[in-house]
């Protein structure tokens, strides 16, 4: 089965984004992220995924080397709080200005929350796929300034 | 005639003048029925199904406590002892966890299964500045010997048999459980449970590894060995197919590449010329998924018993028949949870659990119906072992042993699965065995295009999940309680560290782990006494673990998806 029958791929004419999708702290899970991944680059997008254990520094650090678009973050340990907070501070202080969007299993008051501090959006279990690209591109394509 | 030939006769009749005309008035809802692994499966099954495949009782059965083990590793399964209601618990503190275990104990939990932190299961002491976000999230927090022995405090250790989910700092964890049983004054040699020890499944799936894949095997290899000769009743290791299936893998998948594990284990005891087949394949023990699909899920169980029992037997000349004996702990499919309509994972988890039971499970963790939410609480924990006191006591599935065996369906399955096993192992055989395989992404890459294919296929609602593409609630109400770690167990382990090394022998701390250092350099020298010398004087886990990364290294994994 062809993924691009499901996900519609840009038109030549289009820019493709580019979208970072990382695991942010130690949690090993990675099956979502790994999905995400997959169907993000079916639909056209350049993925730059930076696979498991990674800081809030060196996402930071890897999303304005790559001069990504969007920041995926994928957290099933319950330190989603903590380290997006600090992933959010690390972009302020670095003047790195793009949305970030978490997935994850993330209870809907934290999710409230993770909006409020300005995360673009919060994926949680059971979101489909076209939802999912939906999102990146609205997000991609919010923030494409240059 | 013979009995199958009237079968033959009877079943064309039947067609013809039964089925066909019911077919016309009353079209069956799909055009085709597929288990997950892909099988069609046919409308009915009768005896000429298993005459097809040259089907023999004896060769594919036997008996129960008997080769191939189909049946069950022991002669009166749950007459003679009922599979261990046992679920995976820990969080924040060693106190909160006593106070979890405490609990489970009282409701009717019999064995206790510890669910470690991730610096705990990275080798990092909980003031690494990697830790910080993490300290008591998924597990309890573990650096020292101390921590231990408050987790147990007032759980008698000559009693209980504990299950450990720890892989890359397994020897440091279990030389903690021991010091304190001998603390105690209980030997090791009467310490009953099991160490997950299963590095290789993580460079696959879990991703909580930390050494290259050879050093690892060889701390691997070394608590095996030791156990052995020194814990008569602990099981090793607990080779995982679980995280194969939580990450993607399909149900022959799953069983395959464990068993191709297993036996990259047992080449490498094997090959260090200390320890015969015999006297160390009895304490491996496995883990295995359980999901939905009710039907396959019985038979992965059934044909993972038959097939390892033929490896030991034909491959490793095996005599003992506890050495052939495949036994699994199960726990329930997580990644079948959903955040949509909680409750529902309750229907979903008693189903699942009944396929453990009904494949000869020994063990058996029920999920939580909140979990695709949060950590479990204890009312929804109080549950999971609910749906199992049920099953175990007022659903009569353990008065005779194997009730399915014999259903020409479930046989034909089991065989199905089988087949595929085999092919899965044979692959794994050519590439050069297991860590050549993962090197070369081979389980990877087919685990995480199972995977996404399965998500497509939700997402066109050609997989039916309840509440999430399928009678959808629109405006759901989220209201489920979620337990949350308070963030101050950060701080009361981090201060308790700060103790314990103001206590100790710093000199006798640094004697021990250069003692280690040498230790692991050579690689004849079994680590796990150095280890639990160095953890009776109180070194921690990230004290001994980076001594290990120094003189090994760490693993950066291609990343394959």
């Amino acid at each position: 089965m062809s993924a691009s029958a499901t996900l519609s791929l840009p038109s030549p004419h289009q820019h493709r984004f580019r979208v970072i999708i990382s695991k942010l702290g130690l949690d090993g899970h990675d099956r979502g992220a790994k999905v995400v991944a997959r169907a993000l680059r079916d639909a056209g997008f350049e993925v730059i995924y930076l696979g498991v254990h990674q800081s809030p520094e060196d996402v930071v650090e890897a999303a304005i080397e790559e001069d990504a678009d969007v920041i995926g973050v994928s957290i099933l340990s319950g330190s989603h709080m903590e380290l997006i907070t600090d992933l959010l501070k690390i972009m302020r202080e670095k003047g790195l200005n793009v949305p970030v969007i978490a997935g994850g299993i993330i209870p809907p008051d934290d999710a409230k929350e993770l909006k409020k501090m300005g995360v673009f959006e919060v994926l949680g279990p059971g979101t489909p796929l076209s939802k999912i690209v939906e999102v990146y591109r609205a997000a991609a394509a919010q923030v494409r300034r240059k | 005639m013979s009995e199958l030939s009237r079968i033959r006769e009877k079943l064309l009749e039947w067609s013809k003048e039964v089925l066909e005309p019911t077919m016309k008035r009353f079209p069956e809802i799909k055009k085709e029925f597929l288990t997950e692994e892909g099988f069609r499966i046919r409308r009915i099954y009768t005896p000429l199904d298993l005459e097809e495949r040259g089907w023999d009782y004896i060769e594919k059965l036997g008996f129960p406590g008997s080769y191939p083990f189909t049946r069950g590793p022991y002669p009166t399964m749950y007459r003679g002892k009922p599979w261990t209601i046992r679920q995976y618990a820990g969080y924040g503190s060693a106190e909160d966890t006593n106070a979890r275990y405490r609990y489970l104990l009282g409701i009717g939990q019999a064995g206790l299964s510890m669910a470690f932190d991730l610096p705990t299961q990275l080798g990092l002491d909980p003031d690494h500045k990697l830790a910080w976000y993490e300290v008591g999230k998924v597990g309890v927090s573990m650096p020292s010997v101390d921590e231990m022995d408050l987790v147990f405090r007032g759980i008698p250790l000559d009693k209980v048999s504990t299950s450990m989910t720890i892989n890359a700092t397994a020897i440091e964890v279990l030389s903690m459980y021991v010091a304190v049983a001998e603390a105690r004054g209980i030997s090791k040699s009467v310490l009953r449970g099991t160490v997950q020890n299963d590095i290789l499944k993580e460079y696959i799936a879990r991703n909580n590894y930390i050494y290259p894949p050879a050093p690892s095997m060889r701390y691997a290899t070394d608590l095996i060995i030791y156990a052995a000769q020194n814990m008569p009743k602990w099981n090793s290791i607990s080779i995982s197919g679980y995280h194969f299936e939580e990450a993607g893998a399909t149900p022959a998948m799953e069983v395959g590449f464990t068993l191709a594990d297993a036996i990259e284990y047992v080449n490498h005891v094997l090959d260090r010329r200390v320890l015969g087949i015999d006297s160390f394949a009895k304490r491996l023990s496995f883990f295995f998924a359980a999901r939905t699909n009710f039907f396959e899920q019985i038979a992965k169980f059934r044909a993972a018993r038959r097939v390892w029992a033929k490896i030991m037997k034909d491959r490793y000349g095996a005599k003992d028949p506890r050495s052939m004996m495949l036994r699994f702990h199960t726990q329930t499919a997580g990644v079948l949870l959903t955040a949509q309509q909680p409750m529902i994972n309750l229907i979903r988890t008693t189903i699942q659990a009944l396929a453990a039971v009904l494949g000869g499970t020994q063990s058996l963790h029920v999920n939580s119906y909140d979990e695709a939410l949060s950590l479990p609480t204890e009312e929804s924990v109080k549950l999971s072992v609910r749906v199992q006191q049920v099953l175990l006591y007022e659903a009569g599935i353990i008065d005779t042993v194997d009730p399915v065996g014999g259903s020409y369906y479930i046989e034909w399955l089991t065989d199905m699965i089988e087949d595929k096993v085999w092919k899965i192992i044979d692959a794994v055989d050519r590439m050069g065995g297991m860590i050549r395989a993962i090197e070369n992404g081979y389980p990877q890459r087919e685990i995480a295009k199972a995977a996404y294919e399965w998500q497509l296929r939700v997402d066109k609602g050609e997989i039916p999940i309840i509440g999430v593409n399928k009678f959808v609630e629109r405006k759901e109400e989220m209201k489920v309680k979620v337990l949350k770690v308070d963030p101050e167990v950060r701080d009361r382990v981090i201060s308790r560290l700060r103790k314990l090394k103001e206590s100790r022998n710093e000199e006798r701390v640094e004697s021990l782990l250069d003692e280690l250092r040498k230790a692991a350099e050579r690689e004849e020298i079994n680590i796990f006494p150095h280890i639990l010398e160095a953890v009776r004087h109180k070194a921690t886990l990230g004290e001994i673990s980076g001594v290990l990364r120094e003189v090994w290294g760490e693993w950066r994994a291609p990343e394959v998806y």
